[in-house]
């Protein structure tokens, strides 16, 4: 969805200002959420591109007006809305699930359709739901960097319809494509297949 | 994302009625959720990534492990998991400087750096780190001659970026312990330089 979440490129946000001190936490319940998040994410009553979806899916000047922990928390509480949690992540579980992860590659259900070096244009495409396209990256013009094999396909992912695996590259576009300035600066896109065509 | 922390009060209410709640139905273990912040809070941080840019440094044979495949590399070092399934390394050289951002979150290499600063996830890096990085490399202090080539890497995916800094002048014959001491955790983000 074309969200406020999706940023690059935006203006008006100002300089980026670092706290002096850095505190992980700002209050107590910014700890419990961060905590119910990561415990309930390992029930599997939910995936992760479900759980980025919920944050984002929200009008633009709410979105802006929340913070970071508020967006999740907001999150999280539609997430358990009919959610059906089956197990639960027990403490002493926790150091192996961490070490664990959730590895999003898959075997490929297919080829890949690029190689290392072969010029994409990325698709311009606008879906409502949730995509890992940004805005500032479609319809342009960029070379396959990486091959990373297949993954997790998000955009299905999000909405329930399966991991429908998929090829994701990274997919390296200069400034000038970008942006409109000819200088030395290039932005990569981890981007998967069906984002791309053969440019 | 707006900074302002001043709801409180009446966010803390929220939270606490939804935590017993879940715990109440059985659905959360409290002492999950306490180890899960302890992890975060007190144990898993830069110091990690630090090492692993030390022993890139001083072994070359683990700098090619880490070139061909960061996340077994990494996980030499016993760094794996949440979000640091699928690791790459980026790594500096006089011509060119890599610099790391997820404009559409908050992706961030959790295993080597912890998890991210504020101003990492908010509204002004996000935006700008994409469009004009020689300008916000400039706020962290990080000058570069003109001529380096800037790489922004923007995490859109389930893969996540571990700059590997140049050693500093200087440091020959460092071990490998104080090496790590000279690593940032901006150094290895890319907005700053060790």
């Amino acid at each position: 969805m074309n969200g406020a979440h999706d940023m690059g490129g935006m203006h008006g946000f100002g300089p980026v200002v670092a706290e002096a001190d850095e505190p992980w936490f700002h209050a107590e319940w910014e700890r419990r959420v961060f905590g119910l998040t990561l415990a309930l994410g390992a029930s599997g009553a939910w995936n992760i591109d479900m759980s980025r979806s919920t944050r984002e899916d929200r009008p633009p000047a709410e979105y802006l007006g929340m913070s970071y922990y508020e967006l999740w928390l907001a999150g999280l509480e539609r997430l358990l809305e009919g959610a059906d949690v089956r197990r639960v992540l027990r403490a002493e579980e926790v150091p192996a699930t961490l070490a664990r992860g959730g590895p999003a590659d898959r075997p490929p259900p297919r080829p890949a359709r690029f190689a290392t070096g072969d010029r994409v244009r990325t698709r311009n495409r606008h879906p409502r739901t949730h995509t890992r396209l940004p805005r500032y990256a479609r319809d342009k013009v960029g070379v396959i960097e990486l091959v990373h094999g297949c993954h997790v396909f998000p955009d299905t992912n999000a909405l329930g319809l399966g991991e429908d695996p998929q090829w994701l590259y990274t997919v390296r576009f200069s400034a000038l494509e970008l942006w409109g300035r000819d200088e030395p600066a290039s932005i990569s896109v981890d981007a998967f297949e069906p984002y791309l065509e053969p440019a | 994302m707006g900074d302002d922390h001043s709801h409180l009060s009446e966010t803390q209410i929220r939270v606490r009625a939804l935590e017993s709640a879940l715990v109440e139905r059985g659905l959360v273990d409290p002492a999950a959720v306490d180890a899960l912040i302890e992890t975060y809070e007190s144990k898993v941080g830069p110091h990690n990534g630090a090492r692993v840019v030390a022993r890139a440094w001083t072994d070359p044979e683990y700098e090619q492990r880490l070139r061909a495949d960061a996340t077994a590399a990494i996980a030499e070092l016993g760094y794996t998991g949440r979000q640091g399934e699928h690791m790459v390394a980026v790594f500096n050289t006089p011509q060119v400087h890599n610099m790391v951002v997820c404009t559409l979150c908050s992706c961030y290499p959790w295993p080597v750096l912890g998890l991210p600063p504020v101003w990492y996830k908010s509204a002004p890096y996000r935006s700008r780190a994409v469009s004009e990085p020689r300008a916000v490399l400039a706020e962290f202090g990080v000058q570069l001659p003109e001529e380096t080539e800037i790489r922004v890497w923007d995490s859109t995916a389930e893969v996540r970026y571990l700059v590997v800094p140049m050693r500093p002048a200087g440091t020959e014959g460092w071990d490998e312990e104080r090496l790590a001491g000279l690593v940032t955790r901006d150094a290895m983000i890319g907005t700053g330089l060790p």
